[in-house]
């Protein structure tokens, strides 16, 4: 009998072109997701070189980190003229290599990890790569997915293959039930705060266990997500029922005989019984508490009834004077308590956080309330399509109405390059996934936290204890940070 | 790609840990569609005064702004460096800046894939090994190393001298300057093989596409 393999196991020999003595293995590459930042050099090397793309039907494009996100109108015609040729770059380099394309204006525009999923582009057992690390969040349909540099977009352009050397494999069990308040932003902040943010070099991370399989797709994409802010390759989730439901029906999930054969594959997909891995990390669920970052990396990160560390705290030399320089930045003093930490701006958004269920979760949160005087908030659909979803339900009125600003989809605050940015010394809850130095604007200060989480911030205009959180609270209990 | 082996250079210290691809490369410069011109806005951030009345101006504390580095082909970091985004302008910028060695004892994995692939030679050392260079080259910015790709050494004319290990492809490649697309293509045959089946056992899968 054949030695039980895990899901990764599967989906790596399944894509084995060569294994050439010495050299990486060849894997075959079944879909390249574009996007208009790491591709203009790759587009421009296929030029140079007189390559063609090998296989067109394996590649989608979509632009999603220069838009503007004010209006349709500021989209169509962008005003920053550098933003606006890489943008006019991608439109012609998929005409002319006969990529499809979805444009700032199109139904299924969107961030381009948002778009592969509601496409039913990303499927089960599937090698996905995009020159963008959180190519990681397609892990959550059981695909092998990961970031890579411009140089490799080329190659796969050309070749339909990437030389890999073969990862080694973790699995991280998650049990248990969460306790009201902790949504799975907490589980991957935890595990990057339990192993660091270099904690998975050279893994590919399985998640397993029992919340994790209670978990919604949305749930599970926004641990996958961040599984690269702690270093890892790639993280994987098993399918199940949960991962069918999501795809039936997709643009391009198969139909009809088709939908039969493929979940009939999907469901040989699973890690067998008895696998093994080269390492195994496991985490309670039922003993979570909400997270927030305090610092200038994932790996910084505490509880909401935490406390600011100090230098002291750093395990080491080093970990010590990365902790010196990032309570400068953030401005904060050791010991002060998480929940007094006030912030000016919120950013609910991003590849990790911004798809209908964090919608939701943050406009029930929001809901009868309003945002704190001194906070400017905005919420950012990942796509049109999360966008649509959630005008349908009013989620938009909600949020206008408690003065959040309602964009259009794009990466937006997540990284700034487009022109929604934090000022110099301004503090903001986000739901992205990086708080490193500048990331969301020179000077600018990050605290990552859940959408609830941050949509609870904005409110009280500091950081928040959602479980402490009353839906509807009579203004005055909110006077504090309300008025402030 | 230009073939690399025997690199002797002083070395710019640069003592901190998980030092991520957003403070090598800002994003503002990743709005370029070319594949040149990156060296001037390495670590651009780091570069420049950021607050007060010379915001902007060159911040001579800066170790790359210091003129005793100038001319430096070796950077040596702490762990994790190259973490975060991977935007190979990280390894372009490097590159183009004039590096052509990163010293660290670990590296996040796209950016060793981006760095290989632009002929810049990651040496992983030990803790200890990173900070007894660290501080060599704090002390005396003059101070020379000798990296031979060839040997996987490491050594300095005060008696330092290591071993580090590389994957055997990846020094190959770099020894001889090859492109990786070049090699993949030796593969074609298996590969065209590789596809008809996939496609076939996987009729059900549906492609995207105009095309
Ligand atoms: S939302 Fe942020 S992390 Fe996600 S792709 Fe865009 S810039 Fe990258």
């Amino acid at each position: 009998m054949a030695a039980p393999r895990t899901l990764f196991d599967k989906v790596w020999e399944q894509h084995i072109v060569a294994e050439p003595d010495g050299e990486p293995t060849l894997i075959y590459i079944d879909l390249h997701l574009v996007h208009e930042v790491t591709s203009p050099q790759a587009f421009d090397g296929l030029r140079m070189t007189g390559r063609k793309l090998r296989r067109p039907d394996r590649h989608l494009a979509t632009v999603d980190h220069n838009v503007p996100t004010t209006s349709a109108q500021d989209r169509l015609v962008i005003a920053d003229p550098i933003s606006a040729a890489q943008v006019n770059a991608l439109r012609k380099n998929c005409a002319e290599f006969g990529v499809e394309f979805f444009d700032v204006q199109d139904r299924s525009q969107g961030i381009v990890h948002m778009i592969g999923p509601e496409l039913g582009a990303t499927k089960p057992g599937m090698t996905i790569v995009c020159g963008d690390s959180h190519t990681s969040t397609h892990g959550a349909f059981g695909a092998l997915a990961f970031g890579i540099g411009t140089s490799e977009v080329e190659h796969v352009m050309a070749t339909q293959t990437l030389p890999q050397h073969k990862p080694r494999t973790f699995r991280i069990i998650v049990d248990g039930n969460l306790p009201f308040g902790v949504a799975a932003k907490d589980i991957i902040l935890e595990i990057i705060g339990q192993i660091g943010t270099d904690g998975a070099t050279g893994y590919v991370v399985e998640y397993a266990g029992s919340t994790i399989r209670a978990l919604s797709m949305e749930g599970r994409m926004t641990i996958c997500n961040m599984s690269i802010e702690a270093g890892a390759r790639a993280g994987m989730i098993a399918p199940d029922e949960t991962t069918f439901a999501y795809l039936q029906g997709r643009r391009l999930s198969p139909r009809g005989a088709a939908w039969e054969d493929a979940v009939e594959y999907w469901r040989t997909l699973p890690s067998d019984p008895g696998a093994t891995y080269d390492r195994e990390l496991y985490i309670d669920a039922t003993r979570l508490a909400p997270r927030v970052t305090w610092g200038t990396s994932p790996g910084m990160v505490t509880s909401i009834e935490g406390k600011v560390p100090s230098v002291e705290d750093g395990k080491n030399e080093a970990e010590r004077r990365s902790f010196e320089r990032a309570l400068e930045y953030m401005d904060l003093k050791p010991g002060t308590p998480m929940e007094e930490i006030k912030v000016d701006a919120v950013f609910l958004g991003s590849c990790t956080n911004s798809r209908i269920e964090d919608l939701r979760a943050a406009a029930a949160v929001v809901g009868g309330h309003h945002v704190a005087k001194t906070v400017r908030a905005m919420v950012v659909p990942g796509s049109q399509a999360v966008k649509r979803q959630a005008e349908e339900e009013g989620l938009d009125n909600i949020f206008k109405s408690a003065g959040f600003e309602w964009r259009e989809p794009g990466c937006s605050m997540c990284l700034g390059m487009n022109p929604d940015i934090l000022a110099p010394g301004e503090r903001c809850a986000s739901t992205s996934n990086r708080n490193f130095e500048g990331r969301q604007g020179r000077g600018g200060r990050t605290h990552l936290v859940s959408p609830e989480m941050a949509a609870a911030a904005a409110i009280t205009g500091r950081l928040t204890d959602i479980r402490k959180w009353k839906p509807n609270n009579p203004r005055q209990e909110l006077a504090e940070g309300g008025s402030r | 790609m230009q073939p690399i082996n025997v690199i002797r250079s002083k070395a710019v210290p640069l003592p901190l840990p998980n030092i991520d691809t957003d403070q090598i490369i800002p994003k503002q410069f990743l709005k370029r569609i070319e594949r040149t011109g990156y060296g001037d806005f390495l670590f651009f951030d780091w570069r420049r005064i950021q607050e007060g009345a010379n915001a902007g101006e060159p911040n001579p504390d800066f170790v790359l702004n210091r003129p005793e580095y100038h001319g430096a082909e070796i950077l040596i970091a702490e762990r994790n460096f190259g973490c975060g985004s991977s935007r190979e302008h990280a390894a372009w910028a490097l590159r183009q800046f004039g590096f052509l060695v990163v010293i660290a004892p670990t590296f996040a994995e796209i950016f060793s894939s981006n760095a290989g692939k632009n002929g810049i030679v990651l040496v992983r050392l030990t803790e200890e090994q990173v900070q007894t260079l660290l501080s060599r080259s704090t002390a005396n910015p003059e101070h020379q190393l000798t990296v031979s790709l060839e040997d996987q050494s490491v050594t300095d004319i005060d008696g330092f001298s290591a071993h580090f290990d590389i994957d055997p492809f990846r020094k190959f490649c770099l020894l001889n300057g090859l492109d990786d697309i070049g090699l993949t293509l030796r593969h074609e045959q298996e590969l065209d093989r590789f596809e008809l089946n996939h496609d076939k056992d996987f009729w059900f899968l549906p492609n995207a596409g105009i095309a």
